[in-house]
């Protein structure tokens, strides 16, 4: 299992970079990782991502995949993409701190 | 009389009314629905694009697939009131249930993909996840005669993951034969960050795919299809023309599982992985590519989680607690073309090994390696699907996984 250190903090994470304990989390661990994929400056719409991200994931026990997230979250699947360049489902996950989600697998 | 209700005459539904007839108390009545009269096994539609003709024994009756004793009702379900214990019909009363069996399979939907169905479907788009589609194309594939062929997996879960990339194996072969290889590029466009979901075998198939010459795009979400200028993009609008596309759509489970609530958005049921009761109900099980599980969609899956969810139907009939069974067996050929396939064996926690199957050191297959014995196998399956598989009868595979003969690879993964 590797570590890796997000402002100061370090944080237990797998083979592809996910957090492995999502009570780590915290918003500074997310600007780290959105920063280390390139995704950069997180903004308005991506905290609305992560926190539907989270919450769906406290009530459901697994992160919600990219389909959840656009029918969901208030973000379409065009923004999504915009945001989370490349993989939104994988990469929303991340940053929130939670496993890659299900339909990821 | 208390009735236990299978809905779905697939893969699934069947083995387990099968196996469960002979078991259930003598006051128990079991009911199959499944409102079309055929049986499909559904492997075989993989060889017809490219020339086989065997649709003749890829169907059969589907009152010939069960056991004497089981009452199979040619009927649809359209709607379930748990609360009442109901199951709405589309034609005949509604029925009663005590314990229910949803065994409705998965479909696919070409209409969630903006263009899919247009002018260009079964022209120049085809699917082969079906007979009608599997047939047009190979009509299709016998009139091309160079130019880019696209595979393209729109979203996952699918079944049978593996299938696309035989497909495009076989591909590979067909147009070998035909000698105008050096004139068809082949493209597989996937969702998936490499050739399959789980590393150590990714990176095989992925050399395979390499070696073969068929060109990967990754990370590849398809948005929409443009069929007249014929041109597949992504959400990240990223384009790739083709000239023939095989898409393999979005899976979704049946509709009345939508209606009902029961399902995830794409209708998949959500199940408890071990014990595969129904999360929300305590008197319905589930099994096969209708659960919302990380196993893969196969006949050989719904065949491991088969044995569990018959004995947790029991228990239930008993009174007793469940088993915690089922620990997501998978284990499914791979056809590489040329004669040869590959085995691969793994569960929810240990991913594709190499190694012999099913006995260490004598095998006799050979699992993450092309060999001529494991296509035999594959071909052969179509037997042991009718002959044992769908009759309930056991495999001499556990339906828990077994480490025994595997090991774990030297090369160092990227
Ligand atoms: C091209 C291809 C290749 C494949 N190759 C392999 C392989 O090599 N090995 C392998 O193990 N698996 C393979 N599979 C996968 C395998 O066929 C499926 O995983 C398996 O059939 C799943 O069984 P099931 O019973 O869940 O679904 P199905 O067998 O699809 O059965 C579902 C049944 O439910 C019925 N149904 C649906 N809705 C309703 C309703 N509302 N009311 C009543 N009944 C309903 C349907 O009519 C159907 O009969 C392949 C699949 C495809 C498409």
């Amino acid at each position: 299992m590797a570590s890796r250190e997000y402002q100061g903090q370090t944080v237990e994470v797998d083979a592809e970079g996910f957090l492995e304990d999502s009570s780590q989390w915290t918003r500074d661990i997310a600007r780290g990782i959105a920063e280390e994929v390139g995704i950069g400056e997180l903004n308005e719409k991506h905290w609305q991502v992560i926190e539907f991200c989270r919450k769906d994931a406290e009530a459901k026990g697994d992160a919600p995949g990219l389909r959840r997230i656009s029918k969901l979250s208030g973000v379409n699947m065009k923004e999504l993409y915009k945001l989370f360049p490349k993989g939104p489902g994988k990469l929303a996950a991340r940053v929130s701190g939670l496993k890659k989600p299900h339909s990821c697998i | 009389m208390k009735h236990l209700v299978v809905i779905g005459g697939g893969t699934a539904g069947t083995l387990v009314a099968n196996q469960l007839i002979d078991r259930l108390p003598a006051d128990w009545a079991l009911t199959v629905l499944d409102p079309e009269p055929t049986h499909l096994y559904q492997p075989g539609l993989l060889f017809l694009p490219f020339g086989a003709q065997d649709e003749a024994r890829m169907v059969r009756p589907r009152e010939k697939t069960f056991k004497r004793g089981i009452l199979w009702l040619r009927e649809g379900v359209e709607e379930i009131d748990t609360a009442g214990r109901r199951i709405i019909l589309s034609h005949q009363e509604p029925i009663p249930y005590d314990l229910l069996v949803l065994a409705t399979g998965s479909r696919i939907c070409p209409e969630e993909t903006e263009g899919l169905l247009g002018q260009a479907w079964q022209k120049s788009i085809f699917d082969f996840y079906t007979l009608e589609g599997a047939q047009k194309l190979r009509a299709a594939l016998k009139d091309f005669e160079g130019g880019r062929l696209v595979v393209n997996v729109v979203e996952m879960p699918i079944k049978c993951p593996v299938a696309p990339l035989e497909f495009l194996f076989l591909a590979d072969a067909y147009f070998t034969r035909r000698g105008i290889r050096d004139r068809v590029e082949l493209v597989y466009a996937t969702p998936l960050d490499g050739a399959f979901t789980k590393p150590v075998a990714s990176h095989l198939l992925g050399s395979m795919l390499e070696e073969k010459g068929i060109r990967v795009e990754s990370e590849f979400n398809a948005g929409s299809v443009d069929g007249e200028a014929k041109v597949l993009q992504s959400w990240d609008e990223r384009k790739i023309p083709f000239d023939l596309l095989v898409t393999v759509p979005t899976h979704k489970g049946a509709h009345f599982i939508e209606a009902a609530g029961l399902g995830d958005e794409l209708a998949f049921v959500a199940t408890e992985p071990a014990t595969l009761k129904a999360k929300e109900h305590d008197n319905v099980f589930v099994l096969g590519d209708a659960t919302d599980l990380p196993s893969s969609k196969a006949g050989s899956v719904a065949h491991f989680q088969g044995s569990v969810v018959t004995e947790n139907l029991l228990r239930a009939i008993h009174g007793r607690s469940l088993t915690e069974g089922f620990d997501g067996h998978s284990n499914c050929f791979i056809e590489s073309g040329f004669g040869k396939a590959m085995l691969i064996d793994f569960n929810y926690d240990v991913e594709p090994l190499p190694g012999k199957f099913p006995w260490p050191v004598v095998g006799p297959m050979q699992l993450l390696k092309e060999t001529r014995l494991n296509h035999w196998g594959k071909l052969a399956f179509r037997w042991v699907y009718w002959n044992a598989l769908l009759p309930g009868r056991s495999l001499p595979i556990s339906h828990r996984m077994s480490m025994a003969g595997k090991y774990k690879p030297e090369f160092v993964l990227p």
